[in-house]
This record gives C-alpha cells, sequence and structure tokens, in this order.
C-alpha cells in the first residue's frame, strides 16, 4: 500500500467513525425520549417529521440558536475548555474500537479499526479519566455552587468507579493474554465470547460503565432536583450542547467498548457456517457489532428509566466496599483458574 | 379493617436476606415492569387530529342561534348579562328597521353583542337566563390567541352561521324547555306579558 493511498484510507476511516458517532449521538437523544415515553406509556416526540424523527435536528437548531451566556465572574478560558475537553475525549475514544475484521478491495486489505495499538484498553482507561478533567474544569470555572458540587461529584465517583472497572478489566487480561482490542476481538470467535468466561467481571464493568458515563442511577453529577443541572448549570446554548452530546458519545463508545470487550464484538456464533465471502463476512461483522451496540445503548436507557438515583453514600458505599473487594476476589480466581489450566 | 387497596404491604423492619442485599434480582423485576410498559397501548390522544368525547352536558364556547327562518332570536334583553357572575357579556340594544324583519325575529335585537372570553366561566346561566332560547354553550372550544383583544368575542364569532347551523339539540333538553316556559318563572311572566 503506497503512503499516500494510506493516508486517504486513514482519512476516510476517521471521518466516518467520527460522523458515525456524532450521527448515532443525536439519534440517542431522540431515542431516549422515546424509550422514556414508551416506559410512561406515552408517545415521546411524534411532530417533527415522520415518527419525529427530525427532532434532534430541530434540537440542534434550537442549541445554536440560544443566547450564549458566558458569566462575568467565570475564567473566560477555563469556561470554553471544559466543555471542549468532554467532546473531545469523548470523540478520540472510538479510535481503537475494531469495528470489523478488514475490507479486501482493489488488491488491499483495508482494516476497519482506525489504529490498532498493542495497549487499546489502556488508552482507553486513559482518555476516559481524562474526560473527568472536562467536567472538572467547566464545574471549577462557572463559579458556581452547584456547579462546584457536581464537578466534585462527578470527579470522586469517576475517580472511585475507574477502580473497580481497572480490576475487573485486569481479570479479563488475565484471561485474554492480550490488551490489543483488536486480538480480544479475533479471540471471541463462535460462542468464545468473555462474558461466558468472566460474568462477575462483566457486571462490575457495566455498572462502572454507568457510573464513568454519568447515567442513572449514577448521575448524582447532573441530579437536577439537588443540584439545579451540577456541573453544567451556568452553561447555555451549544456548549451546553457539547455537554450533553458528549455524555451521548460517551454512551455509544462504551457500548462498542462492552461489545467488543465481552460479547465478541463483530463475531456472530454461526456465521462461519455459511461459507460468506470475505468481504460480505467482515460487513455482516459490522453489522452485528452495531447490533449489539444499540442494544447496549437501549440497556442504558432502558436502566435510566428503571432505577432511581443512588445517595451520594450509597454511591460511596456501592464502589469502594463492594465493587472493589469484588473485583480484587474475581481477579484472584480469575488468576487461580488460569493457573490451574495453564499449568 | 377494610385496606383501601389490595396492593398494600405491612412495613417490616426485618433484616434483609443475602438475594435481597445483592439487589439485582429486585433491579431486573423493576426492569421487566417497564419493559412491559414498553409493549403497552399508549393511552396518549394527539389532540389536533383526535379529540376526546365530551360528557353531553360540556359547555364550551357559545352560541347565538337563529329561529327557524335564519333570524336571530336574540332580542337584547340583557337578562343574560345580569345572570352573568363573571359579568363577561355586554351589549347594545337597536330597534329594527322595516325591511329587516328577515334578520331580527323581533322589533329589537343586539346591535352589539360581546362575550369576553376570558372572564367567562361557562357556567352556563345565561343559558339559563335566556328567555328566547338565543344562546346556548356547545361543545366546542375557545381557540387559543397571542392578545387579549381577540378574547372578547363579537356578533361575528357568536352568531350561528347560516349554512351550517351549529347542533344544540344535546343542551336542549325537556327539563331545559319546561323549565323556560313555566309560568311560575318571572322572566316567563315578563315574556308573555311583552307578547300580549
Amino acid at each position: 500500500m503506497t503512503f499516500s493511498l494510506f493516508i486517504i484510507y486513514k482519512i476516510v476511516l476517521v471521518v466516518v467513525v467520527f460522523l458515525i458517532s456524532l450521527v448515532i449521538a443525536m439519534y440517542s437523544t431522540y431515542a431516549e425520549r422515546k424509550v422514556a415515553a414508551f416506559m410512561q406509556d406515552r408517545l415521546g416526540p411524534n411532530r417533527a417529521g415522520p415518527f419525529g424523527i427530525l427532532q434532534p435536528v430541530a434540537d440542534g437548531v434550537k442549541m445554536f440558536m440560544k443566547e450564549e451566556i458566558i458569566p462575568q465572574v467565570s475564567n473566560k478560558f477555563l469556561f470554553i475548555l471544559g466543555p471542549s475537553i468532554a467532546m473531545f475525549t469523548s470523540c478520540i475514544t472510538g479510535a481503537v474500537i475494531p469495528w470489523g475484521t478488514s475490507l479486501h478491495l482493489f488488491g488491499h486489505d483495508f482494516s476497519l479499526q482506525v489504529t490498532d495499538i498493542n495497549i487499546g484498553i489502556l488508552y482507553i482507561m486513559a482518555v476516559t479519566s481524562i474526560g473527568v478533567y472536562g467536567i472538572m474544569i467547566g464545574g471549577w470555572a462557572s463559579n458556581n455552587k452547584y456547579s462546584l458540587l457536581g464537578a466534585l461529584r462527578a470527579s470522586s465517583q469517576m475517580i472511585s468507579y475507574e477502580v473497580a472497572m481497572g480490576l475487573a478489566i485486569i481479570a479479563l487480561v488475565m484471561h485474554t493474554g492480550t490488551l490489543s482490542l483488536k486480538a480480544i476481538a479475533a479471540q471471541q470467535v463462535g460462542w468464545h465470547w468473555n462474558v461466558f468466561y468472566q460474568p462477575v467481571g462483566f457486571l462490575i464493568f457495566l455498572v462502572c460503565a454507568f457510573a464513568e458515563t454519568n447515567r442513572t442511577p449514577f448521575d448524582l453529577p447532573e441530579s437536577d432536583s439537588e443540584l439545579i443541572g451540577g456541573y453544567h448549570t451556568e452553561y447555555s446554548s451549544m456548549k451546553l450542547g457539547f455537554y450533553l452530546f458528549a455524555e451521548y458519545i460517551n454512551m455509544f463508545i462504551s457500548s462498542a467498548i462492552m461489545s467488543t470487550l465481552y460479547f465478541g464484538g463483530y463475531n456472530m456464533p454461526l456465521i462461519g457456517r455459511l461459507h460468506l465471502s470475505p468481504n460480505t463476512a467482515a460487513i455482516l461483522g459490522v453489522v452485528f457489532l452495531f447490533a449489539k451496540i444499540f442494544f447496549f445503548i437501549f440497556f442504558f436507557m432502558w436502566v435510566r428509566w428503571t432505577v432511581p438515583r443512588f445517595r451520594f453514600d450509597q454511591l460511596m458505599n456501592l464502589g469502594w466496599k463492594i465493587l472493589i473487594p469484588l473485583s480484587i476476589f474475581w481477579v484472584a480466581i480469575t488468576g487461580f483458574v488460569t493457573l490451574m489450566i495453564h499449568r | 379493617m377494610q385496606t383501601l387497596t389490595t396492593r398494600s404491604k405491612v412495613a417490616s423492619n426485618k433484616k434483609m436476606t443475602f438475594v435481597e442485599k445483592l439487589y439485582l434480582p429486585a433491579i431486573m423485576g423493576g426492569m421487566a415492569l417497564t419493559l412491559k410498559h414498553f409493549f403497552k397501548k399508549k393511552v396518549t390522544i394527539q389532540y389536533p387530529e383526535q379529540k376526546r368525547e365530551f360528557a353531553p352536558v360540556f359547555r364550551g364556547q357559545h352560541v347565538l342561534k337563529r329561529d327557524e327562518n335564519g333570524a336571530e332570536r336574540c332580542t337584547a334583553c340583557g337578562l343574560c348579562a345580569v345572570a352573568c357572575p363573571a359579568e363577561a357579556i355586554t351589549m347594545t340594544a337597536a330597534e329594527r328597521k322595516p325591511g329587516e324583519e328577515a334578520l331580527y325575529r323581533e322589533e329589537k335585537y343586539a346591535s352589539v353583542y360581546e362575550i369576553n372570553m376570558l372572564r367567562c366561566i361557562f357556567c352556563g346561566l345565561c343559558e339559563e337566563a335566556c328567555p328566547k332560547e338565543a344562546i346556548f354553550l356547545t361543545d366546542r372550544m375557545v381557540d387559543t390567541d397571542y392578545v387579549r383583544k381577540n378574547f372578547i368575542y363579537g356578533k361575528d364569532k357568536l352568531v350561528d352561521p347560516l349554512n351550517n347551523p351549529i347542533d344544540v339539540s344535546k343542551r336542549e333538553t325537556r327539563e331545559t324547555r319546561e323549565f323556560k316556559t313555566h309560568p311560575e318563572f318571572t322572566h316567563n311572566k315578563l315574556n308573555t306579558k311583552s307578547l300580549k
């Protein structure tokens, strides 16, 4: 593959992944409102276009038209930096996710992964940790009590749950023996999904993913009944839009990560028996991955409209006294079993 | 003692079992419930296209009825304005000119008849007071508007359209008719005296 072709292929892939995350985040807002409405025996938005499918566009236009307010007492540079970091970090996590195997076109192999770094999981953990800064800086720069409280809650919650999440991933890595997401996805051919080997690990990861994305029941940083809007109380217009949008992109990416780490990624059982051409199989793999992702996005919403919000001490109890000991225990079990098998 | 609902439970402070402490079965139960509601029939009535059926006695926007020949029944007696507890009705009386017999039933008519729909409480007392069976409350809703002055409805909005009269048969019950023709009530006595 020539260098220029390589550059063009990577740019196209990056743009496609970026656009897909944006569109999915956009329609997640619509789906969220529909799911919420359906679970409450309502119809949800249905006026903008057929079934209300133009609702996200209307919301976006509204967000852009709103007055842009930067409070006098705020730190202007940090105030703008906050949502930018939140948006930036949620967008770049998509780079290491293997969206499919590879397409064979014009005599070249095009891998459907932007970059396969051998420490893919670590990269994701690192980037999501930076994501905390977006919320923290935004809440701090607003110079408002509610924003600061929201930011403090967000940072303490994310740091607490990152520990348990990291330990769950350590157990997974002990099982798979690699940190590369591509290798992990490739290992789970057929029914060898990691969730069957790591059920407790998956449960811990799932709970932590809810906490990391600030979704109900862990939406304390923006609990509107207590903190008005939490860290984004002072934000208006598209800067608020960026925060809300980043949350939905995070939801999409964490669904993708969960599908890749525990539910076989682009693999589908029994698909090998059909003897499809490699390209068709690759495209079907992408479809399967997105089906799994959409299921998890629905699952996020399903939980949000079922489970009420935790109290802050309950949240900390769950994180430090239950999830971390449980994940350490699970790491020990995994280590023991792995040792027994490989001896 | 009889309980108010069948779903009430006596609260107890007993220690939770291990399975209960896990919370997961309870969360799954809750999620099953929300999923059940997800597929349920929705109760929403989509208002402008679908309208909820009103009760037969519903009292909405007023109409000034015409008689069988299409002449206005209202004689501007002012009884509705007197009866109105919200003082929403005002009118100006005028004398019928020769040649206007097809327009107004009697010698006197209302040249101006206004109801302030923001003041009106839709109690229906005007309807009860009317000796001429002229004013009725219908099953129509008063439309929304942006400015207050548009809520003062004049004769252009109140008088029954000539070509498609509004149906008020639901409110013209036998009891109201009996009440209106009953000789004991003062307005009926005045009515019969003036006609003589």
